[in-house]
């Protein structure tokens, strides 16, 4: 088999205070390794502060990650230097979840799609706004928008503007934080199907940062749910739906309002809030809320193991919950 | 039957914008009697917290007003009063007192330099007149009932200090300090992780058991209208396009867009199957039009699949498609 296209390994990253600020070393991320295959789509679902956008962050090394390995393309990206740190960033790009800060005011659209060709010197002006063009073509917007400004246009015409920024430099990974949260149900549904062509289209690798889970279903191969920092389990998309073996995850799923309103009854409800992360549970982190957590859960941190073949992992220490 | 709780006819709410009036909401008719949800949901424009501003009198004061209809509210010693045209002493008797407020963001619903005792206490020592050691003493039985664990400890504390789930809490405690006929939840649940919102709508369904409160429930979450309401409207640029109970209209809808609405949603289950099939998700085609420039007819005509030139010609009005449900579409029964 290939060497996975990207390779994340004990990345840790632990926020500490300085001098403007006061408190405990808030740990952010501990201990995650997960691979993504070219071509393959990876979720990481969660909710606030269980670390997901600081993932996504720290593998374009947007922020620098406290430990680990992140291999891209087979380089370690944590030991680069700032040039050629740029040059792998033309490989990657980020779509970020709010379409209405992540665009410049000032900027026409032209601006904004050609900045990344300009930093990366690709191209000449007329090779730039025709590649631009391309990207604009791609996002189903017209062409004019061009020399328009990000005011004029709605938020769904927006995160169209924010992928096709991403898409100007021909990247092979792409990090979508969130892309369609702030969007309403009618253009949300737009956008994931646009997203979901673009990647099939493109053979474009992906990790696909959300809280929603029904959207992670649509769009991902792999799903990896994350609590308070770690990872609790990793599954293929239909088996993590069909079978979620993490305590964590079945709350998750059950805390989802269904639809169908004669469904209402059946909902297990988790108890408590996420603790800090400046002061995390010891051993297991989710055993403070878990339903069925034993004495023995406050001692280990339980690992990530395989419980089938078909590549689903937890970890929890109980297989006596299935 | 009762009288109800809250009763709106032929709400139109208006809005200044470059020297003309643009209407935000308009033909809105709404009924909430005791112990009922009634959710108003809708996507962004749609008129649904202007709706429920207009209700409060907090419509933004220089360039929004109540143009036409009747807002009529039952309060708690059983009178009813008609809200519109109120002047602005009057209903600061109402608001926070008959009406009991919850917004989406309970960070900035809360004010930071208090703490969270004394903002509960207020309207306690405001609107019924007790001294502060019993507002004092009702807030920390009032956190309590909201379910805030070490009540006596929380009330001193300042809002930064609690969790974003546990501030909601308090300002659902705030809200129902008064013993309000209507609780008006403003999104109440957006900001929140799943997990807390399910907490949050219990706790809600439970407080509502317990006091017979009707809740209006402001929300563009279908699966949480299904959760919680009794009975749901459906808005879409300024007008309510469907009404009924939410077992109806979610299991039949009968107009367009809250058929499309519905299937737009994605389900957990159902994306395996449509992507193994390579299906799209379905969508509705187009966006949501300005305010200022609604087509000619029904809004929803330009994006729906059954429009017909009738549908062009003229606003359709609520048809009765069954004894408790509404609808605005000409084609109902093509559904």
């Amino acid at each position: 088999m290939d060497a996975p296209f990207l390779s994340v390994r004990n990345l840790t990253k632990h926020f500490a205070p300085t001098a403007f600020s006061r408190g405990p070393v808030v740990r952010a991320l501990d201990d995650i390794s997960f691979d993504i295959a070219r071509g393959q789509v990876v979720g990481l679902v969660g909710e606030s502060g269980s670390g997901k956008t600081t993932i996504g962050r720290s593998v374009l090394r947007l922020i620098e990650p406290t430990s680990g390995e992140i291999r891209f393309d087979g380089v370690d990206i944590t030991k680069l230097s700032a040039g050629p740190l740029t040059r792998q960033r033309r490989k990657m790009q980020y779509i970020f979840q709010d379409p209405f800060a992540s665009l410049s005011p000032r900027m026409t659209i032209g601006q904004i799609l050609t900045e990344g060709l300009d930093i990366q010197g690709i191209g000449n002006r007329p090779e730039r706004r025709a590649r631009a063009e391309k990207a604009l073509a791609a996002v189903e917007l017209p062409v004019d928008a061009y020399d328009r400004y990000a005011h004029e246009f709605s938020g769904g015409q927006r995160q169209r503007i924010g992928i096709a920024r991403a898409l100007t430099l021909e990247p092979e990974f792409i990090v979508a934080d969130e892309p369609v949260s702030a969007l309403d149900v009618s253009i949300q549904a737009q956008i994931i199907n646009l997203l979901r062509d673009l990647q099939v289209r493109l053979g474009l690798t992906m990790l696909f940062i959300s809280h929603d889970l029904a959207v992670v279903e649509y769009i991902c191969d792999t799903v990896i749910v994350l609590y308070l920092g770690r990872i609790m389990e990793v599954a293929p998309a239909a088996a993590l739906y069909a079978r979620p073996q993490h305590p964590y995850t079945r709350a998750l799923l059950s805390a989802i309002p269904s639809l169908d309103p004669l469904a209402r009854q059946g909902r297990q409800v988790l108890k408590g809030d996420i603790p800090s992360p400046a002061n995390p549970p010891t051993g297991c982190v989710f055993r403070t809320r878990c339903p069925v957590a034993l004495d023995a859960c406050a001692g280990i941190v339980p690992p990530l193991r395989a419980t089938t073949s078909d590549g689903h992992l937890k970890a929890c220490i109980r297989d006596d919950i299935a | 039957m009762d009288t109800p709780i809250l009763s709106i006819s032929g709400l139109r709410a208006v809005f200044r914008i470059a020297g003309r009036d643009i209407a935000a909401v308009q033909d809105v008719d709404l009924v909430i009697g005791s112990g009922e949800t009634v959710a108003l949901v809708g996507e962004s424009g749609s008129g649904k917290s202007v709706t429920s501003l207009s209700i409060i009198g907090l419509l933004p004061k220089k360039i929004g007003h109540v143009a036409e209809g009747s807002i009529a509210l039952r309060r708690r010693d059983g009178t009813v009063t008609e809200l519109t045209g109120l002047d602005p002493e009057s209903l600061r008797k109402v608001r926070g007192n008959d009406i009991g407020m919850v917004f989406q963001e309970p960070m900035t619903s809360l004010n930071p330099v208090y703490t969270i005792g004394e903002q509960i206490a207020e309207p306690i020592r405001i609107h019924l007149g007790k001294s502060h050691r019993d507002a004092a003493t009702d807030a920390v039985r009032l956190l309590a009932q909201v379910g805030i664990p070490d009540p006596d400890r929380r009330a001193r504390q300042y809002p930064h200090e609690l969790s974003g789930g546990m501030r909601q809490r308090a300002t659902i405690a705030m809200a129902l300090s008064c013993d309000p006929t209507l609780l008006i939840a403003d999104e109440p649940t957006t900001a929140l992780d799943v997990t807390i919102q399910a907490q949050i709508l219990d706790l809600l369904a439970e407080l509502q058991a317990q006091r017979g409160m009707g809740i209006l429930f402001v929300t563009h979450n279908l699966g949480v209208v299904a959760e919680i309401a009794d009975r749901v409207a459906v808005m879409y640029a300024g007008r309510i396009v469907e009404s009924g109970p939410v077992r109806e209209v979610f299991t039949r809808p009968r107009h367009p867009y809250t058929a499309g609405l519905m299937r737009s949603v994605p389900r957990l289950g159902q994306a395996t199957t449509l992507k193994a099939a390579g299906t799209p998700l379905p969508t509705i085609a187009g966006n949501v039009p300005s305010l200022a420039l609604l087509p000619k007819g029904c809004s929803f005509a330009p994006r729906c699949a059954l429009a017909v030139d009738a549908c062009r010609t003229a606003v359709p009005p609520l048809f009765a498609a069954t004894t408790t449900q509404q609808s605005r579409c000409l084609r109902w029964e093509d559904l």
